[in-house]
């Protein structure tokens, strides 16, 4: 059973689109990471798919309906919304008491242990917490849940690289088993490199990029060119150009250009993209001509 | 034959599929009203601050005590039993009034505070339905204030009588004549009758439409709250010069009390011969009422599920 699956889905604020017609399918076990620009609609495909919001359009959700069955859901899914939800009157301990008395599958002494490694007490307040702790504190609790798919919105939003890198770190050793599931959005990209095992970019609705990372990795090509040299290059058709410490950045999708990785290695030192390079290949241009720009139809050079 | 059914490990099973259900729905509910209470604490501390600061008067009132019980025989026994009950019945009447301000306060808040704090969001990431939370809330004003003034008021009671005693034996003057005066059981049962038909049965739509106010409103819900009824009332002023929702409303806030107990307007000798639970129990008004109470709390689930932080 796929973890969520969904056909056309659709939402619009008034004359918003938010999500313009959108096909998703996330398998058991694959860490997906949703990324595109502000108001693309990311945060709305998340909020429908926790059945936080209504919509059209077919969506199974771990083979439910999210809007119609929130609470039966939540009981499999968890979700960190953004740093900044927990309550700040409550304190350490009445949350982990909460959580206990409501989730059947909180187990309270791997919070504990979690929390444990932090200097977070349990008398303190959410409110006399740092920005960092509050989140250490949710996703102590959100670890301890044996949930099946783990929805996670902007969780390091405002926080500094040291707490950044933390929370990856425990999501990937201490949560994450192969069998859970984990969605995710966030500005900064380059921590999610290396957890993700998908990717898409979203941008007005639609999604304009969907590939895995091992796909991602033969597919795309990025070659450091000597200035002397970028004219031969350009004449493989890179999708994309930029320059970097004196010299051209080409990146080439394998796939639609003419050119193998040997022609392309022949040009430079190659590498693999990074997302943000990526990302900004399939969306830092004009966003005038973006819906007609999927994965293998992007044409031209940026310059 | 059956070996390989018998060899089936017990860990075979997969513990993320184990029963699902293993909480219960009043378990849940529970922990929803403790979370209120963690959340609220002005639910007990505003009737405790209003029990001590009575007490302290009390305390300094007694002095005149022996003085008062002295005349008191001039009097007749109505009004003897008046003089002496007078500040039992004021104490009780107290943290009522308290706990209304509370609940009334409380209930404008629970469903527009969580959307204001964002917290709903971590709530709604919890599996507890929007029911649920709304049923956890509207248990504050018809189920805890009512429990935490009857505790609250019978403890003051108590120690009032205490206190009166101490004064009046420390006079050399007899308890007799005070305690006869003051029937304790039948103080405590005619309050815990008033507020299960009053202020729980009776007043429930007016809690539920707050709530119902609360889960709806971007901004300022006590006026959302109050400002449809008034402008209905001007409005049918105006328009067809009568005031039959005014009556309406009326009757809502205060005529429980008319269906519940009926009597002379003095305080009666034996109150209990003037409870009419009959009569409430038949009465279209409180039923009218419940049926109003159901429609706006389910209201306020369903808003509560389309809601999110403001």
């Amino acid at each position: 059973m796929a973890c969520i699956d969904a056909r056309g889905l659709r939402k619009s604020f008034g004359t918003n689109v938010a999500l313009d017609g959108i096909n998703l399918h996330v398998g058991e076990g694959r860490i997906l990471g949703l990324i595109g620009p502000n108001g693309a609609g990311k945060t709305t495909a998340l909020k429908v798919i926790l059945g936080l919001t209504p919509y059209h359009g077919e969506l199974r959700v771990l083979g439910r309906d999210p809007w119609t069955e929130r609470d039966l859901l939540m009981r499999d899914v968890c979700f960190i919304a953004d740093v900044a939800v927990l309550p700040r009157w409550v304190r350490v301990s009445q949350a982990l008491d909460y959580v206990a008395g409501v989730h059947p599958r909180f187990n309270r002494a791997k919070a504990e242990a979690f929390l444990a490694k932090t200097t977070i007490r349990r008398s303190s307040k959410v409110r006399e917490l740092s920005k960092g702790m509050v989140t250490q504190l949710h996703l102590a609790i959100v670890m301890a849940i044996d949930a099946k798919l783990l929805v996670l919105d902007e969780p390091t939003l405002g926080l500094d690289l040291i707490y950044r890198k933390q929370f990856y770190d425990s999501l990937l050793n201490d949560y994450f088993d192969h069998s859970r599931t984990i969605v995710m959005t966030t500005h900064q990209v380059e921590d999610i490199h290396h957890v993700l095992t998908d990717v898409m970019f979203i941008d007005r609705g639609r999604i304009v990029f969907d590939s895995t990372m091992e796909e991602l990795e033969s597919r795309y090509l990025e070659v450091v060119v000597h200035p002397e040299r970028v004219a031969g290059g350009r004449v493989l058709k890179p999708i994309y150009e930029h320059q970097g410490m004196g010299s051209s950045v080409l990146l080439f999708d394998l796939k639609a250009s003419a050119a193998n990785r040997e022609q392309v290695a022949s040009l430079g030192q190659v590498r693999t993209p990074s997302i943000t390079d990526l990302y900004v290949a399939m969306l830092g241009r004009t966003p005038e001509d973006k819906p007609g720009i999927l994965a293998g139809q992007a044409q031209g050079v940026a310059k | 034959m059956n070996t390989q059914m018998n060899r089936m490990p017990e860990s075979y099973r997969d513990p993320r599929t184990s029963d699902p259900q293993a909480i219960a729905p009043a378990q849940r509910l529970y922990w929803s009203v403790r979370r209120e209470l963690w959340e609220a604490r002005s639910i007990y501390v505003a009737p405790l601050a209003a029990a001590v600061v009575f007490l302290l008067g009390f305390l300094f009132s007694t002095i005149r005590l022996p003085a008062k019980m002295r005349s008191l025989s001039a009097l007749d026994p109505d009004q003897q039993r008046q003089v002496i009950a007078l500040p039992y019945d004021m104490a009780a009447g107290l943290i009522m009034v308290t706990a209304l301000f509370v609940g009334v306060f409380y209930c404008l808040d629970a469903l527009y505070g969580e959307r204001r704090d964002r917290s709903i969001l971590f709530w709604k990431s919890l599996p507890v339905s929007d029911l649920t939370t709304v049923i956890s809330k509207a248990s504050i004003p018809l189920v805890i204030l009512p429990l935490l003034t009857v505790v609250i008021s019978v403890a003051m009671q108590f120690i009032m009588l205490l206190l009166s005693s101490a004064v009046l034996i420390g006079n050399g003057l007899s308890v007799g004549a005070y305690w006869t005066q003051l029937s304790f059981i039948q103080m405590s049962l005619l309050l815990i009758y008033h507020l299960v038909t009053v202020h729980a049965l009776w007043h429930a739509p007016i809690y539920g439409w707050l709530l119902l106010v609360s889960a709806w409103a971007r901004r300022a819900a006590f006026l959302w709250a109050a400002l449809p009824p008034l402008t209905i009332y001007a409005v049918e002023k105006v328009v067809f010069n009568t005031s039959h929702f005014a009556a309406m409303l009326d009757y809502r806030l205060s005529g429980g009390g008319m269906e519940a107990i009926t009597g002379p307007d003095s305080f009666p000798m034996d109150p209990m011969t003037y409870l009419t639970p009959g009569k409430f129990l038949t009465s279209p008004g409180l039923w009218l009422g419940l049926a109003a109470f159901a429609a706006f709390l389910a209201g306020a689930a369903r808003l509560r599920r389309y809601q999110g932080p403001i």
